[in-house]
């Protein structure tokens, strides 16, 4: 039966698809070249994505998209794209007249590779004039190549044969191709209004599919009709970008064989439009070894995303060495007992003093001077340092749980400061609520005419300009009109950062317990928002899936992070603050260079939206955590996912590094907080092939490397901390229900 | 999307549509009914995906209406409202055909406001360390929950409550353990000085506390403790003062909770308390404390539950028939019906006397030894039924007497034949003990017509007629008690003087009053021959002590108050009169006869109670003037009566006595 089946196939496939076999080889020539001399320049642009790098098909591409603006009346643009690469008017304008149907017909030729109906679709997609994401509007439109429904179910199922049939080594590698080929055959069927065929074929295969698709899956079974494909984003993400596969040269050679000797035309179409496939030499991929890569929304990262230079390393400490000393001199002199710590702050300073190899220079970005107020308060977090319990396996923190009792309103975020005096939480009524942890009461600056009352002269001036009458445990901030999903203490504990569902992130003083600013920038809910470790600047992301770079002082983003592809949903900063980390509902982390705004790495691999980040204390690593219960570790120089910790049964909402890094905690929804190893962890052996392929072989040492499991009592972790001493702070609201 | 086997989602299905765009007043055509129905599926399932998004963010599992709302602003729709409560809607089906809809319960807002258990506010949110672990190390087990974070009292409340609790009930462990159920606190430390100030205190505040309404039910429940303690007489009595507290605060509304408290009483009164296996406990005086209790709560409270008189007949005149019953339960049923008024006993234990007589005298009648124990109870029973019938009669006369008096009055002084009924004391009666009465004839008792109707349609028996009938049964016991000398002295002629508790007493039948009021003098022949000498009344006066336990009822200044059926006060007075003369006396029924003049004639009835420790009840009851001897039937009974003492002599001896006749049992 099957072999009849395969006969009328291929004859059918042969009188329909052989006017693009020239195609179909031009296509293949270029993909391979793609691949074994990845041009950055071409991913660098997203409109030069899209077609192919030849240079006379660059400057169509130009011409069609000035086509474009010239109709919509961007002028200005027209203007500066004309400059910008460097077009002629006349050539421009030569090109006008017989070249517009012409020029946006060969763009479209070479995106939709279906020539006969280009213009066809030069109509569809100069009248629906593309509002929001030409791209989008374009790719979709690809699928209106008419090809016989009935037919692509022997079309995958011949595939699945084929693969199903090779030697177990490629076995698994082309395996990958399953998802994304199921996919975009689908939507294909379901674009080209074959609903029945449709949903034929996803009862077929949907079970193919590895469970970790599960979610997607699910979205995509409750589409039947073409006019949903329009608003879906998740469709819209998996559209725009083209689905990254890792295959091993030997056996991209045996997919491609077979393609051509079937003459399946139909899926090599698709593998040409909508996939890309990162060719490496070497062994193939383990089962294992892909799967802990794949996972996101858009497959793998590709190579070349993770090659740039990321400069880890921590800054120099400022000069504090001296305040430090002097500081400390006099405390100590004050003890009685000056001389047995001095050569051991010698030691610390000169340590402080290298400049790291992998640290980016001193004022790669520019940082705010340090304040007299900040460098007591560093002097002061570097005397506790000094009494820091050494952690290790034998050696683990003690763990204080934080609850937030009565929380009717939900709380939704939680922030403690870096000295542990103050805690603060985000509610779903819209409120903050500061406390203070310490004995010491919250108190509000007094109002400006009593301000004047004050000897400006006194010592104790400082504490004078406080109201005493408002000490009190608490204080609530109110402002936002929704769920505040984010705050973030400034390292100074002056400021508080909230971020909300009504679209605005908010900074508040915490002198005077007043909103100061309302940042607009994203107009939909902010789920995140961090300060630089250094203060001044902070990041932001939530669902319009952008990330914000601001500084406090400006009412406007500095930099805005864009490439996501779903919500952010948590943003971190980098040690140095020279990067910024996001994690998204994609499923990936990005790390952004804050200085250029590029993104220097995409780490796949998680199963589900990431929900916590955090960076090792000396920036080597990143940790993140996801609803999959799992927290991966990466490792940024190289760009490589090096340890995999499983144990959690329920998403990861929190994650710290001790402040020596020796230890990983993580706390989740779950109701416990897991200790891990970390320095065993990241004592993963990378030899030159790994780093250079990226082929990591991971243990599945999770149950070594936990050091303990901790319950609470039936209360959701939000947020770790861990104090200068090294005292492990979780927080959670309790929730009786 | 019918034909599809397996449902992956909630589906809209066509007529559904149709339905809605009917009531919308659209009308749809069949494809794009099925077009708009899969429309909204997908646009309902793509709200939902949006929605967890903000459920995750928020850190919850359970999606709310909220989360949902948000996702439907984002897009651009109008949110639903109206389902933001917290709680889960419960989502029913209907019984015919497949719909299902949301149950919305109508709220009542009645009920809410006039609620006694005011709600709390939210209790503020607050951080509070609840788990640490030292250097990593712990208990791995689970943690459990966080304690409930919200008390239902206020600290103060719940202070006031234990502090309550323990100086009332000292430290028993059971009902510790009731009130452990309730408050969930520790003890604290025991109260360590004295215990029975401590008790006196709370109970005034008990009764005098404005603010404990919202204890209230706490207390209830700690009230109906009761049964738990059943073998310990100490404790119930602090139950009964308790409740007597609560009742007579004025600040508390006791609603409902008077049926609870109304049970609590009745247990004292009417169950064999494990208490009562131990002769030596006088669980006697708890049933009168309980009956006098009850007819507290009834007189002031009764009102609040409808119904309450005839439920509590009812169980009584159960009891009371029940013959398996030990006797203490049938003399609490006698006694619960006498502090009730006349009127239950009339409606209850009077139809039912005829019944009931058989049984106690069977027991009375039997000398064995073994019996002795069970012969004492039947004595109890005995005097209390007559104290009760008593009541019963002396009422009903003055009831009658009463419409009659302003005309009749005089007529009657100078003929001799004034109705001077009167109660002896405030408790009406002496206590029900041994009653030697030699000649009791029960000559008519086959009259007794109304015997063991039942009270629903009971009617009223004409006093005559009843009269009879109790002589009958009790003879001169009962006669003898009509009247007390010493308030008749002043008025010899007079009207008959007003009991002090005539204000429960109703006008009865006016027709079947001015009836019987011929018979009258008949009856009372010799009561207006009675002046009264200041004999033995002041001979013994009763201790004051006694007076002071019985707060609350008018104190006659005769001699007889002491034979109030406030047992509990009795037995405050242990031994006091062991030695006063008026030991052991029987009352004496012959009289003279009416003719006789106007001699005073002052009876003191005293006794003490059999079977008990020597220290048991006195009695005592002074009687003037006697019923006329001409009306009683024979005696022929005399010899079944109960014999309380000696029954011959007596009646030779009242010849000489003057009067005042102390007879030894």
């Amino acid at each position: 039966m099957a072999a009849v089946q395969d006969g009328q196939v291929e004859s059918d496939a042969e009188k329909e698809t052989k006017p693009d076999a020239s195609n179909d080889v031009a296509g293949n020539s270029s993909g391979g070249a793609r691949s074994m001399s990845p041009n950055a320049a071409s991913s660098a642009s997203g409109a030069a994505k899209a077609a192919a790098p030849t240079g006379p098909g660059e400057q169509q591409t130009l011409l069609a998209v000035l086509q474009f603006l010239k109709r919509s009346k961007l002028l200005e643009s027209v203007d500066i794209l004309r400059r910008e690469a460097g077009l002629s008017d006349e050539l421009d304008e030569s090109q006008t007249n017989d070249g517009a149907a012409a020029g946006s017909a060969s763009l479209l030729r070479r995106v939709s590779v279906g020539g006969a109906a280009a213009t066809n679709i030069a109509a569809t997609t100069t009248s629906k004039g593309a509002e929001d994401q030409p791209d989008v509007s374009i790719v979709l439109s690809a699928y209106s190549q008419q090809g016989d429904p009935a037919l692509y179910q022997v079309y995958y199922s011949g595939l699945k044969n084929f693969i199903e049939s090779v030697l177990d080594c490629h076995r698994a590698e082309l395996s990958q191709l399953f998802y994304p080929l199921f996919v975009h055959m689908y939507l294909e069927l379901v674009y080209n209004n074959h609903e029945h065929e449709a949903k034929v074929f996803f009862e077929k295969f949907s079970g193919d599919q590895e469970c970790y698709y599960r979610d997607d899956l699910r979205v995509l079974s409750g589409l039947t009709k073409k006019e949903h494909m329009k608003g879906n984003e998740t469709l819209l993400d998996f559209r725009t970008s083209k689905f990254v596969l890792r295959i091993s040269r030997d056996s991209y050679q045996l997919l491609k064989r077979h393609l051509q000797e079937r003459q399946n035309n139909q899926i090599w179409l698709i593998i040409q439009e909508h996939l890309y496939i990162d060719i490496f030499d070497g062994m193939p991929r383990s089962k294992s070894q892909i799967d802990s890569m794949s996972g996101s929304l858009a497959g793998e990262a590709r190579r070349e995303a993770n090659k740039a230079k990321v400069y880890y390393g921590l800054l120099k400490e400022p000069e504090i060495e001296v305040p430090l000393d002097d500081e400390d001199d006099e405390a100590e002199n004050e003890e009685g007992k000056p001389k047995k710590k001095k050569p051991k702050k010698d030691n610390l300073g000169s340590k402080n003093k290298k400049q790291d190899p992998n640290a980016p220079q001193q004022n790669r970005i520019p940082l705010p001077e340090l304040k007299d107020s900040d460098k007591l308060d560093k002097i002061m977090s570097m005397k506790e340092a000094t009494k820091k319990i050494r952690l290790g396996p034998d050696t683990l923190p003690s763990i204080c749980f934080y609850t937030f009792l009565n929380a009717y309103q939900g709380l939704t975020s939680v922030d403690v400061t870096d000295d542990s005096s103050l805690i603060a939480g985000g509610f779903a009524d819209s409120t903050v609520r500061v406390w203070s942890v310490t004995p010491k009461k919250l108190r509000k600056v007094k109002s400006a005419a009593d301000l004047n009352l004050i000897d400006k002269e006194a010592d104790d001036v400082l504490e004078r300009i406080m109201d005493e009458k408002t000490a009190s445990e608490s204080k609530i901030l109110y402002g936002h009109s929704g769920p505040v999903y984010g705050i973030s203490f400034s390292p100074d504990r002056n400021y508080l950062l909230s971020s909300s569902e009504d679209g605005t992130v908010r900074l508040w003083s915490l002198q005077t317990f007043t909103c100061l600013v309302g940042y607009k920038g994203h107009n939909y809910p902010v789920w995140d928002t961090q300060f630089s470790p250094y203060g001044y600047y902070f990041v932001s992301g939530g669902h319009d899936r952008i990330a914000r770079l601001w500084a406090t002082d400006h009412y406007q983003p500095l930099r805005m992070f864009a490439g996501h592809l779903a919500d952010i949903t948590c943003t971190h900063f980098h040690p140095n603050s020279n990067y910024v980390a996001t994690g998204s509902a994609d499923r990936t982390v990005r790390l952004w260079d804050v200085l250029n705004g590029n993104c220097v790495r995409i780490f796949s691999g998680h199963k589900g939206p990431i929900h916590s980040l955090a960076f090792s204390p000396n920036g080597k690593y990143v940790a993140s955590g996801a609803t999959d219960g799992r927290v991966l570790l990466w490792d940024i120089g190289h760009g490589l996912m090096i340890g995999e910790l499983k144990g959690h049964t329920d998403t990861v909402y929190a994650l710290k590094f001790s402040r020596d890094g020796e230890i990983l905690a993580s706390g989740s929804m779950d109701g416990t907080v897991r200790l891990w190893d970390a320095l065993k962890a990241f004592d993963v052996e990378t030899d030159d092939f790994t780093a250079a392929t990226g082929h990591i072989h991971l243990p599945d040492n999770s149950q070594e490397l936990l050091l303990g499991t901790y319950m609470t009592k039936s209360t959701p972790v939000i947020h770790l901390h861990f104090t200068r001493r090294n005292l492990l702070l979780a927080a959670g609201g309790y929730n009786s229900q | 999307m019918a034909e599809r086997e397996e449902r992956r989602f909630a589906e809209v299905s066509r007529d559904s549509v149709k339905l809605m765009a009917e009531s919308a007043g659209v009308e749809v055509g069949d494809e794009v009914a099925a077009l708009l129905a899969e429309d909204v599926c997908y646009r309902l399932r793509e709200a939902a995906q949006n929605s967890s998004q903000f459920m995750r963010h928020a850190k919850r599992r359970k999606l709310t209406v909220e989360d949902f709302n948000r996702a439907l602003r984002w897009s651009n729709v109008e949110a639903v409202c109206g389902y933001g409560a917290q709680d889960a809607l419960p989502f029913r089906p209907a019984k015919e055909g497949e719909l299902f809809f949301v149950e919305d319960r109508d709220v009542n807002l009645v009920n809410l406001a006039l609620a006694t258990n005011i709600p709390n506010g939210c209790a503020e949110t607050m951080v509070r360390v609840h788990v640490s672990y030292l250097d990593g190390k712990g208990n791995l087990e689970p943690q459990g929950t966080v304690p409930s974070a919200v008390q239902s009292l206020s600290e103060d409340l719940l202070k006031y409550y234990q502090q309550i609790t323990r100086a009332i009930l000292g430290e028993d462990p059971h009902l510790m353990k009731v009130r452990l159920i309730i408050s969930t606190c520790r003890l604290a430390e025991l109260l360590r000085f004295d215990t029975l100030l401590c008790f006196q205190v709370a109970l005034l505040d008990l009764q005098t506390n404005s603010k404990i309404a919202a204890l209230l039910p706490y207390f209830v429940y700690v009230i109906s403790g009761v049964k738990s303690v059943s073998h310990d007489l100490e404790q119930l009595n602090r139950l009964l003062h308790m409740v007597k507290s609560l009742v007579q605060n004025p600040y508390l509304y006791l609603g409902s909770y008077v049926r609870s408290l109304v049970s609590s009483v009745m247990y004292c009164i009417l169950e064999p308390l494990a208490a009562s296996i131990n002769p030596l406990n006088d669980h006697w005086t708890l049933r009168d404390y309980a009956a006098l209790l009850l007819s507290h709560i009834f007189w002031t409270h009764g009102d609040l539950v409808s119904g309450l008189y005839h439920q509590i007949l009812l169980s009584l005149q159960k009891v009371l028939s029940d013959p398996v019953r030990p006797l203490c339960s049938h003399y609490g049923a006698v006694v619960g019906l006498h502090a009730l008024g006349w009127k239950a006993v009339e409606r209850v234990l009077y139809p039912h006397l005829p019944a009931y007589w058989a049984n106690l005298q069977a027991v009375l009648d039997d000398y064995s030894v073994s019996n002795a124990q069970v012969k004492a109870d039947g004595h109890k029973v005995y005097g209390a039924i007559l104290v009760a019938v008593e009541r019963l009669l002396k009422m009903k006369a003055l009831s009658l007497s009463k419409p009659a008096e302003g005309g009749v009055g005089g007529q009657q002084g100078t003929a001799g034949g004034v109705l001077g009924f009167r109660e002896s004391s405030p408790g009406l009666s002496p206590p029900p003990e041994p009653l030697s009465e030699a000649g009791l004839g029960i000559a008519s008792h086959l009259q007794a017509g109304g015997a063991g109707c039942p009270w629903e349609d009971w009617t009223p028996v004409p006093l005559p007629a009843m009269y009879c009938e109790l002589y009958s049964f009790f003879g001169d016991s009962l006669a003898v008690r009509f009247s007390t000398g010493p308030e008749l002295e002043g008025c010899l002629p007079a009207l008959p003087c007003q009991p002090a508790d005539a204000r429960k007493e109703t006008v009865a039948n006016a027709a079947a009053g001015l009836d019987n009021s011929r018979k009258m003098p008949q009856l009372t022949a010799n009561l207006n021959i009675s002046p009264r000498p200041d004999g033995s009344p002041h001979t013994e006066p009763p201790p004051p002590s006694l007076a002071a336990t019985i707060p609350g009822r008018p104190f006659a200044r005769s001699s007889s108050s002491s034979s109030s059926v406030q047992r509990r006060s009795s037995s405050s007075r242990p031994g006091q009169r062991s030695a006063g003369p008026s030991r052991d006396v029987f009352p004496k029924a012959r009289f003279p006869p009416p003719q006789a003049g106007p001699p005073s004639f002052s009876f003191l009835i005293g006794g003490r109670q059999m079977g008990r420790r020597c220290q048991g009840r006195r009695f005592q009851t002074s009687f003037g003037p006697q019923p006329p001897l001409a009306s009683l039937p024979p005696r022929a009974y005399a010899h079944k009566l109960p014999v309380i003492g000696r029954v011959s002599k007596p009646v030779r001896r009242w010849t000489c006595s003057h009067y005042s006749l102390h007879l030894p049992l």
